[in-house]
């Protein structure tokens, strides 16, 4: 197949690749840019391993093409930091030990930025909701939970030093 | 949301059982931590797997030339590229080990690799696979195991009658005396169903041989000790030349410590074209390909006085032990023990068949057998007491273990929290107050090990091993083979090091998951690390403190009767804690006095005269409660409070998540996670339709951490976080019981049960003369 000229924008950073028409966001992520932070855990859109946030919102990168992204701002858990400072959702997922084997959080945290986003102040039912796509198979999702509802109280502050 | 309790009195220790963070957190929560899923090495190729599409079939012939002059494509293996070498993690006995990853003769369930194609990309990989043409012949295939035992059922594999794979016995006391006591005696049987382990991280391998004969593999495992043994046994190479690096794993719940098709494929395919051949499993891979929980057939008879108390207990069970071993033959073990805790029976008897059939091969799961074990002895012990009019909770106390029973010819408990469990369940009950009519309370209790003790695997090794090396600025490399899976071992481990040594976390590098580098441990399974590698990690930090505590003897000038001690890098004598000096100075006098040479202390740990089955055990006691939907069957979980006994806690932050994530998974597998087949085909081998616990209908989990001291643990350890998985079915089961009087026997539990249930129920009460089903508590 013939392959195509994307222009993507991940992380505040144009990238020019050339890819099969066909491939999926999370392919080209993954394997053109090489951002390996974003997994990847099943073939169906079931799992939100490779939730990454375009133009702010929750998207799982698995379900669409990268060709439709062409243009959009594309976040990915790599594009959360900055310079070396974390962004408060990290430090409260470390803070709670809302990960255990780790592989589902990057598509947890960037569910759960998406949804701090959207409501700044989510009820715990939010929450739940929030990452309702998003499969941990480790910590039973209380722990994450407690993060985000710490997040959104304020208890962890952006660190722009 | 959630409460959780200590009832524990304060300590003096600075690193154990504070709020530490784990120490992979930043790797973890920035996208850096790099899984086997994400390595990638110059020239590499990528595998995937042709797999059977029979149950069972003889394989005539495989013809792969067309595959092989498709352009990227590279090369194909099949089972005639191998040794033949029939493998299997109980190594110790020849006739447990009966797998050929890549078999030569024969299929025996569908999934089953026959093929692995190397390609330039993964999709030239995947359209070669079209390109394969097999002859097989079908065979005669046979799914359950009471179908399976009959005399007129097709062989799976040869010599083994009845396909009866693996047996077991367990026996103490006179059961037949111990049954003529006995007041009131009930018999059940009971089905429990597979689990899929479901790591995020599918089954995964990157193999890169080269011309030197050294074999290096990043691969998804919980033990690379064990992958380099087996893998050396499957190639025909030494141990010491094959490497396994598992940095960052995915979760493994008991799933990754056998070999599987990944690291096999690659490895085979890596051999015979000497390049890094990368295979990762898609996530219907991972399903019908990889191992499950063993599905059991439980028939249990028990025995009780009137009031009470137990007598005697007889099991037999009959487990669906798919096409192959593996792991499978302890947990065969491990649910007849299980079956009998947390209880002191006078007579009891357990014969256990673990029954090939042609379906996935069965094996270890989180809980290792006793979750099935818990499912049918919990509710039938609900049920009894309910036949008796006794409170369930009171007959449990009891009839429980205590500190300093043993179990006879099997175990001596040392350390046992199980009556304080019963306290904090009776209060948490209390404290809810009248429920709302369509929610009750299911309870269970039970307890599990710290490890295993018999070396089916035949290692030469200590069980677990751990170096200390002491850095010129004070900060610590602590080489260890305990696997980090998720549990939090790297933190445990530097915990234990940080506050053995006096040091703080910080200092604490710690390395593990590469067999080139760390020494060899048994790995992560059956919950031993915290005891076992703990353990060895604490007599190597103890080692390399001592070493430097020599030198600050000799120029301390103190009466010999004084001691002296390192606490949060600060060196002193006990008596006068104020007065003493850094850490890091007395690490540089020491290697000065050493001439140079670091401080290295070394530590191991093998079980020794403990029993037949762990050196120690936790205890729990759950209670959750249920809302049922009467009309459509469905299941809530609304709360659930587990009191739990493991010992001292030493990683605060890893055991709570570890027990809600116990809860999880075994919610999951008492109303959720059901894996239905169908002539041997899974029917449901993806995440739309294979249903498990998601954030909204995981409830609080609290707990109420019950202090108790295993002198057998390092500062007190035992297991936590794998036992937990035992209880739920049970506790959900109970609940329904309670509520409407039903007793399922089936698990999981799904919808149509409970209606089912309702409906046999009414029509009994019908007959009965009663005009409403019995609603309880």
């Amino acid at each position: 197949m013939e392959k195509k000229k994307l222009r993507l924008t991940v992380n505040k950073q144009e990238y020019e690749v050339y890819i099969n028409p066909k491939a999926l966001l999370v392919e080209v992520i993954r394997d053109e840019i090489g951002l390996t932070g974003t997994k990847r855990g099943c073939d169906t859109v079931s799992c939100g391993t490779c939730t990454l946030m375009i133009n702010g919102m929750s998207v799982k990168s698995c379900s669409i093409l990268a060709m439709q992204a062409e243009g959009a701002e594309i976040t990915t858990i790599e594009g959360l930091e900055d310079n070396g400072k974390l962004a408060p959702i990290q430090k409260a997922f470390i803070d709670h030990g809302s990960y255990q084997c780790g592989f589902c959080a990057p598509g947890m945290i960037m569910s759960a930025q998406a949804l701090l986003n959207e409501n700044p102040h989510p009820t715990e039912w939010e929450i739940r909701e929030g990452i309702e796509g998003n499969i941990c198979r480790c910590t039973g999702y209380n722990s994450i939970v407690r993060a985000i509802d710490a997040t959104a109280k304020g208890a962890y502050k952006e660190d722009r030093s | 949301m959630n409460k959780y309790t200590v009832i524990n009195p304060p300590s003096d220790f600075k690193v154990i059982n504070t709020h530490v963070h784990n120490i992979d957190g930043v790797a973890k929560v920035t996208g850096r931590a790099t899984y086997t899923f994400d390595v990638k090495l110059p020239n590499m190729l990528y595998g995937k797997i042709l797999r059977s599409p029979h149950p069972h079939a003889k394989i005539l012939n495989i013809d792969y030339n067309k595959a092989l002059q498709l352009r990227g494509v590279i090369g194909v293996a099949t089972g005639k590229d191998t040794l033949g070498v029939k493998q299997g993690i109980w190594r110790r006995y020849q006739d447990l080990c009966d797998e050929q990853i890549l078999p030569v003769d024969k299929v025996r369930y569908i999934g089953e690799p026959v093929a692995a194609v190397a390609a330039i990309t993964e999709e030239i990989a995947e359209q070669a696979l079209n390109l394969i043409d097999i002859d097989y012949e079908v065979l005669p295939a046979v799914y359950e195991p009471m179908e399976a035992i009959k005399k007129d059922a097709p062989e799976i594999h040869e010599g083994f009658e009845r396909n009866i794979n693996v047996t077991r016995h367990i026996e103490w006391g006179d059961v037949e005396e111990a049954f003529e006591e006995a007041e009131y005696i009930r018999e059940d049987w009971f089905k429990c169903g597979g689990q899929a382990h479901m790591c995020m991280e599918t089954r995964a391998a990157v193999s890169d041989y080269t011309p030197d004969g050294k074999l290096t593999i990043y691969h998804s495992n919980q033990s690379p000790y064990y992958m380099q043994g087996l893998m050396a046994g499957v190639l025909g190479m030494r141990e010491g030349d094959i490497r396994i690096i598992s940095t960052y794993v995915g979760g493994g719940f008991g799933g990754k410590f056998e070999l599987d098709g990944a690291i096999f494929c690659s490895a085979v395919l890596s051999k015979k074209l000497f390049r890094p051949v990368k295979i990762v499993f898609t996530r219907e891979e991972d399903f019908i390909a990889t191992k499950r929980r063993t599905p059991m057939f439980y028939y249990v008879r028990t025995g009780v006085k009137k009031d009470g108390t137990f007598c005697a207990r007889e099991a037999k069970v009959f487990t669906n032990g798919g096409a192959y071993t593996g792991m499978g033959a302890t947990a065969l073990y491990l649910t007849g023990f299980f079956h009998s805790f947390p209880y002191r029976w006078p007579g009891y008897r357990y014969d256990g068949y673990r029954v090939y059939t042609n379906t996935l091969p069965s094996t270890s799961m989180r809980g290792f057998g006793a979750p099935q074990a818990m499912w049918c002895s919990e509710q039938q012990i609900e049920w009894i007491a309910a036949d008796l009019g006794l409170d369930p909770i009171d007959m449990r106390r009891k009839n429980s273990h205590y500190e300093g029973y043993e179990v006879p010819g099997q175990a001596t408990i040392a350390s046992c929290g199980i009556d304080q469990c019963y306290d904090e369940i009776k209060k948490w009950i209390a404290s809810k107050g009248k429920l709302p009519p369509n929610r009750s309370i299911g309870l269970s209790a039970c307890g599990f090990m710290s490890g295993g003790i018999f070396n089916w695997f035949d290692t030469p090794y200590s069980f677990s091993s751990a170096v200390v090396t002491i850095n010129q600025d004070g900060t610590v490399e602590l080489h260890v083979g305990a696997q980090e899976i998720g549990q939090g071992s790297n933190t445990t481990m530097a915990i234990i090091c940080a506050e053995t040594l006096g040091v703080k976390i910080e200092d604490i590098k710690v390395h593990s998951g590469d067999t080139d580098h760390c020494p060899p441990d048994l790995g992560a399974w059956g919950s031993r690390q915290t005891l076992m590698s703990g353990n060895a990690v604490k007599m190597a930090a103890e080692d390399a403190k001592k070493q430097l505590l020599e030198f600050a003897y000799a120029q301390s000038g103190l009466n010999i009767v004084y001691d002296l001690d390192i606490k949060d890098r600060w060196v002193h004598a006990i008596a006068r804690p104020e007065r003493g000096y850094d850490y890091g100075e007395l690490v540089k006098k020491a290697l000065r006095g050493k001439d140079g040479q670091r401080i290295v202390g070394r530590g191991y740990y093998t079980p020794h005269r403990k029993g037949m089955i762990s050196p120690a055990y936790s205890y729990m006691l759950q209670g959750v409660e249920v809302e049922v939907d009467e009309e459509t069957g469905k299941i809530k979980l609304v709360d659930t409070m587990t009191a739990h006994d493991c010992g001292q806690p030493i990683n605060h932050l890893g055991l709570i998540g570890q027990l809600e994530g116990a809860f999880s998974m075994a919610a999951g597998y008492g109303y959720l996670e059901y894996m239905p087949y169908e002539d041997g085909k899974l029917m449901n081998p993806n995440l739309v339709d294979y249903k498990m616990i998601r954030a909204t209908e995981m409830p609080p989990a609290n707990i109420a951490e019950i202090d108790t001291y295993e002198p057998e643990g390092p500062y007190g350890a035992k297991e936590a976080g794998e036992g937990l998985t035992n209880p739920t079915a049970a506790a959900i089961g109970n609940a329904l019981f309670h509520r409407f009087g039903i007793q399922l026997k089936e698990c999981p539990i799904r919808p149509e049960m409970i209606l089912n249930g309702l409906k046999e129920k009414a029509g009994q009460d019908k007959a009965a003369g009663k005009d409403k089903p019995g609603k309880k508590k």
